[in-house]
């Protein structure tokens, strides 16, 4: 008999049965911090739409859709191929993970030079941090925030596939970090789901 | 074909159909973003679908549904709540807007 079988006061033990996550410790940490995140950003968003909904002068300067298309394909290609990579780790071909990762970077590099080019567009056009061209000066300020932010943790996902990948290539990390890795990628993007509807889309002059 | 390639190339395909899954909710956001409806309509059609897209994609591209039931139980209760939580403050927006009664 199993120390499992074995009955206390009538109840089973169940000595065997795990905790209730289970879940390897940097995977749980790695959720943890994508809460903690989320409501990071739910604040800004929410902050944001107060902004927006209290002031009567709010600018919509966005006249096309191209750009933040771009950007959203791009970052939801990376995402896949993010899946990609780490199907590759979990069948054991290294290279194939290594080679997907890479990609996966690359193409975060490439959002990030839209996300600039957006920046730099609006920037010429008169608008700051605190004033702009159309309307109320908030608009500035939450938009640089909102993307800011957004831009940071692309940046920093960038540097993180980076690292891993060249690590694991290395034999210094395992399939389990390229997932870890990967959670934060897909949270970006979860992320810049709400980005694009309230920040730009709900900003569009028709 | 080995198993674990086997594994792989049946995951590959369903990986790539929820991608593009994916792009056409998004492509349906910017299609909302052009119709001819108020601005509060627009705000929950888009929301709505950033929330289906958002379970998608924790849901499948971040495994969620792979885990434990009592983690993913943990992770949608507690973030759903807080989330609902932050919505305290709309009223005072309105406030902000109108101004009256209260700013008087």
């Amino acid at each position: 008999m199993s120390q499992a079988d074995l009955t206390m006061e009538g109840h089973t033990t169940g000595l065997t049965v795990g905790p209730a996550f289970s879940i390897p410790t940097k995977k749980l940490a790695m959720w943890l911090f994508i809460i903690a995140d989320t409501m990071t950003f739910a604040a800004c968003l929410l902050a944001y739409g107060f902004v927006r909904n209290g002031s009567p002068d709010w600018p919509r300067p966005f006249h096309g859709i191209t750009n933040v298309a771009l950007m959203t394909f791009v970052l939801l290609t990376s995402s896949l191929t993010m899946l990609f990579g780490l199907r590759s780790a979990r069948a054991g071909d290294k290279a194939g993970a290594f080679r997907w990762t890479m990609i996966t970077a690359a193409l975060g590099i490439v959002f990030a030079l839209l996300h600039i080019r957006e920046w730099l567009n609006l920037l010429d056009q008169g608008m700051t941090l605190f004033k702009n061209p159309w309307g109320t000066g908030l608009f500035g300020a939450s938009f640089f925030s909102i993307t800011g932010l957004h831009l940071t943790h692309v940046t920093c996902g960038v540097i993180a596939l980076i690292v891993v990948g060249v690590r694991y290539k290395g034999g210094r990390h395992n399939a389990d970090d390229i997932e870890v890795l990967g959670l934060y990628w897909h949270f970006v993007d979860v992320v810049w789901m709400f980005v694009v509807p309230l920040v730009y889309l709900l900003n569009l002059g028709h | 074909m080995t198993t674990a390639e086997e594994h792989k190339s049946n995951g590959i395909g369903k990986d790539v159909g929820l991608y593009v899954c994916l792009l056409v909710l998004a492509g349906l956001q910017f299609a909302i973003a052009y119709q001819k409806i108020s601005a509060s309509q627009m705000l929950t059609r888009m929301l709505a679908v950033a929330c289906v897209e958002a379970g998608l994609a924790a849901l499948f591209f971040m495994h969620l549904w792979k885990e434990k039931r009592g983690f993913l139980l943990f992770v949608a209760i507690f973030t759903i709540s807080v989330l609902l939580g932050m919505q305290y403050g709309w009223t005072d927006s309105f406030r902000l807007l109108v101004g009256a009664p209260y700013a008087k």
